[in-house]
């Protein structure tokens, strides 16, 4: 065991330092949910990428920084942002999972095309994979585009599309193979979202807000070169873009610092005569949830030593997701509980704590537990790749057997 | 940067994991959970052959000078084994008492005796936890007065150091006049604790520290039993998808079920985190002071809950072959049960958790 990470990290720690204490003035406040980011939000993401402190090993020539991978400057950078609780770089799903996709398999064309003014927050995308009848089951994704004049044209409908409304392109699931079986007929596309034939109706969730759409298309024409990978492969291409949303839903250092705004929260709200942190029962939950967020923390630990090692994630990255999702979710509850009364208000109410946000992470962090891969579907995959399982009977085994039967 | 075992500590692992594959099969388990002093010289005896007694004994006193991360390896195999040996006493708190406590006396007299298996020391510091029954200690002019209940390691223990009411602690000879020792019988049957009572019993003092030992004791003792239940929990999770892998109902393997693979995955996911806690919680104890005792409360109080998930949670993936004494899945159930209660339960150890942190307002 050794958690030093070495001298020649302290000099890093100590810029990352100099850099946060000079310049976090300049940086957007960390509440900022909107789906296109403020001025300031790019500008801070652009300062960032010029210090490394963002896009920090994605080549120069596509718009990052161009270091040399290193998982622990990498850490250093997530802990000390974290530490000084100033917002790191942009996280999007055009920065988190397009980008790391198009690195993978996009051409040398599309990279250069559209990595960089996604880095920058000039470029919005949204994830056009979930459709009526396809969530958890995605490979069953109806939308689909014929070739007509050598272009796709999509005809369908997809849902659940989180800031559709805001995004400037899409990256798409489409069935380009009706014939081919269900896995292997689906492409990869992406698009603007200013073609003609496009429509997004904005969908109202819990919280009020409308983070997600339905969006309609009909007719839409895109271009044959505007796909990544091949024709049929847009399964192998979407399952590398997920295990990196998976990566960006369980971040210890959020899990963190969420703690530590519940532990402000509960040393400073009253309840009757005392502080919500000495009422026992309360106490006792937050202490019980402190030890889960440091069993997470140190969890991430050893998948960082894993990969320096070279070693796969295993187990312990498995359940990360399922874990992290539920933790947060929890944490907030018991925000809400510590309120009491006042942990009704919100919309604006007066009286209302922290701009509505413990209520709008509530609920918001039930719809991370299902977004990404539902929990279920998470237990799953522990289940038959972790544990190495029985997989279920597939549908097409049941109905042979049921013929048999008959 | 590593976070994980060393080379040194995977060596460790493995050869007490082998060693306790032969010494201590399950019919071995049995057969010692059946007599009145469960405690197993053999397996006692392969654990010293390959080291284990003198682990926490500094060099200079003939032990190895080892870490408590070391010891804990140790404990998450033992209890993957359930096995019936004297550890968490007699091997780790004993040392560690006479170590940071002792006089240069009793550290020459007792632990080269320890290292080399020839003396073995049960602890009894419950009460500085929790009083119960009335229990307690009182000390004057070297007499010891009261009763200290859950001695552990308690059968076939030459000397007990036992803590008073001030959290002091003290050495005496398990023949000591004016002691009187009863064996109690718990749930685990792997695991032998019994109830010290004193009517002026001459004992000889440690160090008067204002409690600073018995607090390291205290911190090491939640951390070796939470290692202990990471064992115990790892092979009832492995059992149990084992035998989902083999039973079959309604012409399929229970394990295609998917409410059983999902109790797995539920088990999986909730252990997995808890071998890095305790893996730091054991690392801080020697090398990160300031964290030590809140990390101890966290991994005491997490596995507790977690470890309890699994072991209900295994034992219905079995069915009634679960339930039955046949399938033996018990003893991990109750080693699971012992680790839960010992040195404080979940909801005491996190209210010492919340002071520790200043968040308990002064009663
Ligand atoms: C906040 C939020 C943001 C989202 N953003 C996007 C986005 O930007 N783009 C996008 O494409 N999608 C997005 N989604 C969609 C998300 O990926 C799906 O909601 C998710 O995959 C579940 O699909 P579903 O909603 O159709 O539920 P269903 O698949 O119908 O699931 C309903 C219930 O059945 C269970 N279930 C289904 N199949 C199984 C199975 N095999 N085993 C066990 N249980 C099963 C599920 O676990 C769940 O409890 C978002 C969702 C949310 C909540």
């Amino acid at each position: 065991m050794d958690l030093n990470y070495g001298p020649e990290y302290d000099v890093f720690r100590k810029q990352v330092r100099a850099f946060i204490e000079a310049h976090s003035h300049l940086a957007p406040p960390s509440a900022d949910r909107a789906a296109q980011p403020s001025s300031k939000a790019v500008e801070w993401q652009k300062l960032l990428i010029e210090h490394g402190y963002a896009a920090r090993t994605i080549p120069q020539e596509y718009g990052g920084y161009g270091a040399e991978p290193d998982i622990l400057q990498s850490r250093i950078i997530a802990e000390e942002f974290a530490r000084a609780r100033v917002p790191g770089g942009l996280s999007n799903q055009g920065i988190s999972m397009f980008v790391p996709t198009l690195l993978e398999l996009g051409t040398e064309e599309q990279k250069r095309r559209w990595i960089e003014p996604t880095l920058k927050g000039d470029v919005v995308w949204c994830q056009g994979y979930s459709e009526p009848g396809a969530g958890s089951d995605l490979a069953n994704l109806k939308t689909s585009a014929h070739i007509e004049n050598g272009e796709f044209v999509i005809n369908g409908q997809k849902i659940w599309t989180s800031t559709a409304k805001q995004a400037d392109m899409i990256f798409c699931l489409v069935r380009t193979e009706p014939d081919a079986p269900k896995h292997g007929g689906i492409s990869y596309l992406i698009f603007s979202m200013d073609t003609p034939g496009i429509e997004v109706r904005p969908l109202k969730t819990m919280t009020g807000h409308a983070e997600f759409n339905e969006t309609f298309f009909t007719d839409v024409r895109v271009p044959m070169h505007q796909i990544v990978g091949q024709r049929g492969q847009g399964w192998f291409v979407a399952n590398a873009t997920l295990g990196h949303e998976r990566g960006m839903l369980g971040d210890p250092d959020a899990l963190e610092n969420r703690l530590q705004a519940l532990i402000a929260l509960m040393q400073e709200e009253r309840l009757g005569q005392g502080r919500a942190i000495d009422n026992p029962v309360l106490r006792d939950r937050l202490v019980a949830l402190q030890a889960e967020v440091a069993a997470m923390k140190y969890n991430g630990m050893r998948i960082l030593s894993n990969s320096l090692r070279g070693e796969p994630g295993g187990m312990a990255k498995l359940i990360v997701k399922l874990q992290s999702c539920e933790l947060a979710h929890q944490i907030s509850a018991l925000a809400i509980d510590a309120m009491g009364e006042l942990g009704i208000l919100y919309h604006n109410s007066p009286r209302e704590r922290d701009g509505g946000a413990w209520q709008w992470n509530y609920m918001f962090q039930l719809g991370l537990i299902i977004g990404g891969g539902t929990a279920q579907i998470q237990k799953n995959i522990i289940a038959e790749r972790g544990l190495e399982m029985p997989r279920e009977p597939k549908t097409a085994d049941m109905a042979r057997q049921k013929q048999g039967a008959d | 940067m590593d976070f994980g075992l060393s080379q040194d500590q995977q060596m460790l692992r493995d050869a007490v994991s082998r060693c306790l594959a032969d010494s201590s099969p399950l019919s071995h388990v049995r057969e010692c959970a059946e007599r009145d002093n469960p405690l197993s010289d053999q397996v006692l005896q392969a654990l010293n052959d390959l080291g284990v007694a003198g682990m926490l004994v500094p060099e200079e006193h003939g032990g190895l000078g080892m870490t408590l991360l070391d010891a804990a390896v140790v404990a998450e195999q033992l209890g993957y084994a359930v096995a019936p040996v004297p550890f968490l006493a007699s091997q780790v708190l004993a040392p560690i008492a006479l170590r940071d406590a002792g006089n240069e006396e009793q550290k020459a007299h007792w632990l080269p005796k320890i290292a080399s298996g020839e003396a073995r020391i049960g602890v009894a510091i419950s009460e500085t936890i929790e009083v119960r029954d009335g229990a307690g200690v009182s000390s004057a002019a070297g007499k010891l007065n009261g009763t200290a209940l859950y001695a552990l390691d308690f059968e076939g223990a030459d000397a007990y150091i036992v803590a008073d009411s001030g959290s002091r602690l003290h050495l005496l000879g398990a023949k000591a006049s004016g002691l009187e020792a009863i064996a109690l019988t718990t749930i685990d049957r792997t695991r032998s604790v019994g109830e010290l009572r004193f009517d002026g019993a001459e004992a000889e003092p440690l160090a008067d520290d204002g409690g600073a030992t018995v607090a390291r004791l205290r911190d090491a003792g939640r951390v070796i039993l939470a290692a202990d239940s990471l064992g115990a929990g790892q092979a009832m999770i492995e059992k149990a998808v084992d035998y989902a892998g083999q039973r079959e109902q309604f012409g399929r393997l229970i394990g295609s079920f998917q409410a059983v693979k999902h109790m797995c995955a539920e088990m999986a996911a909730q252990h997995e985190p808890c071998r890095s806690l305790v893996w730091y919680a054991a690392h801080a104890f020697d090398a990160v002071p300031n964290e030590a005792s809140l990390v101890a409360c966290h991994a005491k109080s997490h596995t507790a809950e977690v470890y309890r998930f699994v072991a209900r949670t295994s034992t219905e993936v079995h069915g009634g072959m679960g339930f039955t004494d046949l399938l033996g899945l018990h003893y991990w159930f109750k080693r699971i049960g012992f680790d839960r209660q010992v040195l404080g339960g979940p909801e005491a150890v996190r209210a010492e958790a919340a002071a520790l942190q200043g968040w308990t307002k002064a009663a």
